[in-house]
């Protein structure tokens, strides 16, 4: 009899455990997958290609239903858990019925923040993180409303961009002094912002969102420095929230996230939490890449091979077409790091390279994103680059033909 | 390439450079260039032409010309004035000196690169009317050494062969010439007789030049040994009987003095290879060679002119061809190789210090002669000052009026940083110039006088050969630019000498000096053209090259004194009885070396020309000094690193090349950078002013100086659309290329003061890459898609690849790829390019993707399977999908086209 494993949340984190369970302990486990989204498991990166028109809502489903089928998983989907009994090991969902566990892995990612600011209740106030947003901001978008994103990072730069590109005017205030300030420098954002705005985007930095004005719907934001924006809609990009409460209420140690260790375990046994919902040696990661690399180290774990994760160095991919941006590492650089940094902004070319004691710890690039995955991996495996600093700004088949020669 | 317009003809002219005289075909493109290719019907070259000549076309433009007269104003500022105000001025301040300190105050400097017109007015101006011989010329620093060998010799300045005994001879020995270099179209003619008839090559050099073929023999010789040597050859022809005793006797005077002062001098082979440095077998080698091979040219140029004894060394080797009777003959003379295409005609009509006119001196019956064909009213009775002594008269101030026509003494002459501050002294410094600037111009010129250029100007040149060639104009001349006889026709009419310069038109000119060439001559002079003295205009314009002598009614001749017939009273030549060989200079603990000077393959003189040719700005872009490796080791200096030369008359700093080519105890370096296109790299500045008693030739070639190494940290170029002015504190040197301005520097400045530097000077469109931890810093700005200036600087010798960009900028347009990779500074070629990335995930490029798709596959999920594209975050799928979509409705299309094709 395999062994009842059930996964709260269906999306990509969900769907690439189960990938990775299905190689490495295919059978071991009896997977039941519960869902609160009514549809199978799609890419979530994607929505912003929807919305911009690049793709369909269909054309992003991960896997079609015979690939669930296949390996025997009884899926859920438009199913809210409700309780996780830690002792008994069972899950509970909404129509009272339980499931039993022997293993559960939690993944259900994270929330979109609203802002705490007067009239973020008002109609017309919308979030951008699933298929059901989409749908209702591409109707925005064909109105030609006039909408408002508040959030300069990646979510609101794709929702922008995607909003925009089906029509809508778009203006995207930011309160940072520049766009993607956790990933990008002021010269690389300075780029990114002339690349967006040249995409019709109308871009306001510096810009506090005071308030939200309207009778019954938004009619406009008003912002700290007296500013008023008219607005049919205004889309909150401004962050993300572990979705913690079903853990924290089961008395599961949580922090900002559900706090897991190097095999992605919580605090009770035999539970685990990969995705955006965990919070590993203190980071919260926002991103698909590292719910991957946990989903690759808890299936192996649960399958009984020697499996540790320790953490990932992040990579980030901004998704709007013609701006290539990627930023990898601590791509700010501190005090004992050098940088390497090429700009060519006519050309919608930055890249700066950090390197620490002669190693690569960071990366920006913004344009051309050719090498991003060759400098990820020297960043990652922490190799000496004083032999390729000459060339490694140029790319890896340039590099690596010096270092040859 | 330029293109040529049919209806516009090809005129024939000769080459602007060397003494070879080369014909050449210029097309005129009806846009101020031409086409250059080299005269099938001239018999210097038969369509031949050198890297130089063939690069002509390149170097007819007007950025640099001086276009009209100026004069230096009150504030010091040269201002544009009207010819007539000019030639006033000059007359005036010369009348005014003259008049004051007398005729020997005032003094003209020519150039081998005047026309022979120029040449005959400026001579006749300054010895028949203003009354002193202080004319003198770059020829001075060519081949005076060979003139007075052979006045001493001969009895005239007479070259006895021609260019058809390079291809009879059977051995040809070439002494301190680098033929291959600086006479490549006659050094072709010896290695086609090597070929065909199987002559022997002997190159006599204190360098293994590329003249030195592989089975030649070289002989590498000591520096200022030449005399030893060609002393032991006399030696050994006389003692192995090769001696042509009837000739001796017949023919010449002197030869007892002459072979007992060669056997004290070297008495055998073994006392020769001494002297010398060479090994006994070398010596015994080339002896018995030379015994052995009655047709026996031997060439000499610089190495043997230009010496403190060159005219010793002259005599000495034409001591041997003398004492063999092996002269006039077919394949069997001396031969001078002259450096400048009419040093030959500055020779004939006498435009050297020491020379009356037309092959005439000082002598009262020369004197008298002359007097009465000029009709002159205060002629010149004594010998001028040749070129070093006359900017030293300049210097203690003896001479207040200097007139420079056509060359650049501030960079040529040795001590050359004195010559530049002598001629600061001036009360009047004219110029005659087709450059707005130069050395010499720069150093303080009151007047400048713009004068017509090669293309613009017509007359004639005499090639080393004695053969007088026509040099056309196939260009209008530029701006205000006159003839440099017109000037001084001008200047001459002004001083109240206007009867006698009343030409107008070079043939004129020519006419007077056919004429006066054979006045009173009847075959005692060589130098008879009489026979051209009644030229109508229109058979000057046409004149074919002919040899001199030209008389008047007896047949042409090629060769002379092969039946003795010499210019000395007795009518024989004259042995030689030369000096030990000794260099002037003694080398020191603190000059522990031997600086020797000379050309490179593509550069002329200071470059004024050359230097505007990006094709010739390739071979050797940076100005260097050759050192031996165990010199290179024992003075610390590495290849391609830099080293400071000193001298006890300046210092330079130079690159170095370590080569065994180079003599131990020896340095090279070449003559043509200046002040104007590099930094501290004017040789001219090292050289010692000792010269020869006789020729007043300077010893240009064996300096003591000393090396050392000098350090620059970082090195680098950079490239412009328009002329760049780079910080002070930077070694550069200037180098034409495609499109623009090259510059090639060193440095030891921060890194990122070059950074401020260029972006003072560069467009908006700018892109950077800094490395300031790595000490590089490269950047480009853009005018559209072409490069307008760029800057490359790193660590020595990890700046960038120099050609690499050099090519991107001379193309009009950068694609994106090049750009991209632009400021890697290296070449791209052969590298896979994967093309823009689509899939991000797995770095998989569009090239990668499309080719996948070419060869076949489908679907997004099968690129997936082969290439991993698309299977992680997916967000590459849509594009994907997009790039299968554009494959299909391409192929057909492709077909078609192949199909219609």
């Amino acid at each position: 009899m395999s062994e009842p494993l059930v996964i709260v949340g269906n999306g990509m984190a969900a769907a690439r455990l189960v990938d990775e369970l299905a190689k490495v302990a295919l059978g071991r486990y009896a997977v039941a997958v519960i869902g609160d989204e009514p549809r199978l498991a799609y890419n979530r990166v994607l929505l912003s290609s929807v919305l911009a028109g690049e793709t369909t809502s269909q054309d992003i489903e991960l896997r079609p239903a015979s690939w669930w089928r296949d390996r025997g998983v009884t899926l859920k989907y438009g199913c809210v858990a409700t309780e996780i009994d830690v002792g008994r090991r069972e899950l509970k969902i909404e129509n009272d019925e339980s499931i039993p566990f022997s293993k559960l892995v939690l993944t259900t990612g994270s929330s979109p923040l609203r802002l705490n600011v007067p009239g973020a209740d008002l109609a017309g106030v919308h979030t951008f993180r699933d298929s059901r947003d989409v749908d209702l901001l591409l109707t925005l978008a064909a109105q030609k409303k006039r909408v408002v994103v508040i959030g300069g990072g990646l979510l609101g730069l794709e929702a922008a961009y995607g909003l925009a590109k089906a029509g809508a005017p778009v203006t995207l205030v930011h309160l940072m002094n520049r766009l993607m300030e956790r990933q990008l420098d002021a010269p690389a954002a300075a780029l990114l912002k002339s690349l967006v705005e040249s995409k019709g985007i109308e871009i306001l930095l510096n810009a506090n969102t005071a308030s939200i004005h309207g009778e019954t719907r938004v009619e406009s934001v008003e912002l700290a420095d007296g500013r008023l924006l008219e607005a049919d809609a205004v889309i909150f990009a401004a962050g993300i929230r572990p979705n913690i409460a079903l853990a924290r209420e089961a008395g599961i140690p949580v922090n900002r996230g559900m706090v897991v260790d190097d095999h992605l375990q919580t605090g009770a046994s035999g539970i685990f939490a990969i995705g955006e919902c965990a919070e590993h040696r203190g980071v919260c990661y926002g991103l698909v890449e590292p719910a991957y690399e946990q989903a690759r180290v808890l299936a192996r774990h649960l399958a009984g091979r020697e499996a540790s994760y320790s953490g990932s160095i992040v990579a980030t991919n901004l998704k709007v077409s013609g701006v290539s941006v990627f930023s990898a590492g601590d791509s700010m650089g501190g005090d004992g790091s050098e940088a390497i940094v090429l700009s060519d902004i006519n050309h919608g070319t930055y890249k700066k390279l950090v390197i620490v004691d002669g190693r690569l710890t960071g990366a920006v690039l913004i344009g051309d994103v050719a090498d991003a995955l060759w400098y990820l991996e020297l960043i990652r495996t922490r190799q000496p680059t004083a032999r390729i600093r000459a060339d490694m700004m140029f790319g890896r088949s340039l590099a690596t033909r010096s270092e040859a020669a | 390439m330029t293109v040529v317009n049919p209806d516009l003809r090809a005129v024939k002219t000769t080459c602007a450079y060397c003494g070879v005289g080369c014909g050449i075909l210029a097309t005129p493109d009806g846009r101020g260039g031409a086409a250059i290719s080299g005269d099938p019907d001239h018999p210097a070259n038969f369509g031949r032409l050198c890297s130089k000549g063939s690069a002509l076309g390149e170097t007819l433009g007007l950025t640099s010309r001086l276009l009209y007269p100026m004069i230096r104003c009150g504030k010091g500022t040269m201002e544009r004035v009207a010819w007539s105000d000019a030639l006033d001025h000059v007359a005036h301040r010369f009348q005014h000196i003259i008049a004051r300190d007398g005729p020997d105050a005032v003094a003209f400097y020519l150039s081998g690169q005047l026309l022979t017109e120029d040449y005959y007015v400026a001579n006749k101006l300054m010895k028949g009317f203003i009354g002193s011989a202080n004319v003198d010329t770059n020829s001075r620093l060519c081949m005076a050494s060979s003139v007075a060998g052979h006045r001493r010799a001969f009895g005239a300045d007479t070259v006895p062969g021609c260019y058809e005994d390079f291809d009879e001879a059977d051995l040809l020995v070439l002494v301190g010439s680098n033929a291959a270099w600086c006479h490549p179209v006659l050094n072709q003619r010896m290695l086609a007789n090597k070929q065909k008839r199987g002559a022997r090559i002997v190159v006599i050099d204190p360098r293994r030049t590329d003249t030195v073929g592989d089975d030649d023999l070289f002989l590498g010789l000591r520096p200022g040994t030449d005399t030893a040597l060609f002393s032991g050859l006399l030696v050994y022809l006389a003692d192995n009987g090769v001696l042509d005793r009837h000739y001796i006797e017949l023919h010449t005077t002197g030869f007892d003095d002459a072979i007992a002062r060669a056997r004290s001098i070297t008495s055998s082979i073994g006392a020769t290879a001494l002297a010398t440095g060479l090994s006994e077998q070398d010596v015994a080698t080339f002896f018995q060679m030379f015994a052995n091979t009655p047709r026996v040219v031997t060439l000499y140029s610089q190495g043997v002119n230009q010496s403190a004894q060159g005219t010793d060394k002259v005599n000495a080797i034409l001591n041997c061809h003398l004492a063999t009777g092996r002269i006039g003959l077919p394949g069997a003379s001396p031969f001078s190789l002259t450096g400048q295409p009419n040093a030959m005609g500055g020779r004939e009509v006498g435009g050297l210090a020491n020379q009356l006119a037309a092959h005439m001196g000082f002598t009262p019956p020369d004197i008298d002669r002359v007097r009465r064909f000029w009709t002159a009213p205060r002629i010149a009775t004594h010998e001028g000052l040749k070129a070093v002594q006359m900017f030293e008269a300049i210097a203690r101030g003896e001479i207040r009026a200097l007139w420079v026509m056509g060359t650049n003494p501030a960079v040529s002459l040795p001590n050359a940083d004195g010559v530049r501050e002598a001629l600061k002294k001036l009360e009047l410094f004219v110029i005659s110039e087709n450059v707005i600037s130069n050395d010499t111009v720069d150093a303080g010129a009151h007047v400048l006088l713009p004068a017509q250029a090669w293309g613009e100007k017509s007359g004639t040149v005499t090639n080393s050969e004695r053969r007088i060639s026509r040099q056309r104009a196939f260009l209008p001349s530029p701006g205000e630019a006159k003839p440099d006889w017109w000037i001084m026709g001008e200047v001459a009419r002004r001083l109240g000498f206007g009867a006698a310069f009343s030409f107008t038109s070079a043939a004129d000119i020519f006419r007077e000096h056919a004429a006066l060439s054979a006045f009173e001559n009847a075959g005692a002079r060589d130098f008879d053209i009489g026979a051209l003295q009644s030229l109508s205009d229109s058979d000057f314009d046409a004149m074919a090259p002919v040899q001199w002598p030209v008389r008047q009614g007896t047949e042409p001749q090629a060769r002379f004194f092969a039946e003795g017939g010499f210019f000395a009273k007795d009518f024989r030549a004259r042995f030689v009885a030369p000096e030990t060989p000794a260099l002037r200079t003694e080398t020191t603990a603190a000059r522990p070396l031997r600086l020797n000077t000379g050309r490179i393959r593509d550069q002329w003189h200071t470059m004024t020309r050359t230097g505007m040719s990006p094709r010739l700005g390739q071979h050797l872009p940076e100005p260097f000094v050759e050192v031996h490796p165990d010199d290179a080791a024992k003075y610390g200096v590495a290849d391609g690193d830099f080293a400071r030369i000193r001298t006890d008359y300046g210092q330079c700093t130079l690159r170095v090349i370590v080569s065994e080519r180079q003599q131990r105890g020896m340095l090279f370096a070449p003559i043509h950078w200046s002040e104007a296109n590099a930094t501290g790299a004017r040789v001219g500045s090292l050289v010692a002013p000792v010269t020869d008693p006789f020729s007043g030739q300077p010893e240009n070639k064996a300096t003591p100086a000393s090396i050392v190494p000098y350090e620059y940290v970082f090195r680098g170029f950079a490239l412009s659309r328009k002329p760049l002015e780079l910080p002070a504190h930077a070694w550069v040197a200037r180098v034409a290329v495609n499109g623009g301005h090259g510059y090639l520097f060193a440095d030891n400045a921060d890194v990122a003061g070059w950074q401020s530097w260029l972006k003072s000077i560069a467009r908006d469109d700018l892109a950077e890459y800094k490395d300031f931890g790595g000490s590089v810093y490269r950047a480009a700005s853009f005018d559209g898609d072409r490069i307008d200036t760029c800057l490359f600087i790193g660590p020595a010798r990890d700046a960038g690849d120099w050609n690499v960009i050099k090519d991107l900028f001379a193309a009009d347009t950068l694609n994106h790829d090049q750009r991209r990779m632009l400021l890697s500074g290296k070449s791209v070629d052969g590298l896979a390019n994967a093309g823009p990335i689509v899939c991000a995930c797995f770095g998989i490029g569009r090239n990668t993707i499309c080719d996948t798709i070419a060869a076949g596959v489908r679907s997004a999920a099968d690129i997936g399977t082969k290439l991993k594209a698309g299977t992680n975050c997916g967000s590459c799928i849509p594009e994907l999908k997009r790039l299968i979509a554009q494959a299909g409705t391409n192929d057909p299309e492709q077909r078609k086209l192949v199909v219609a094709n």
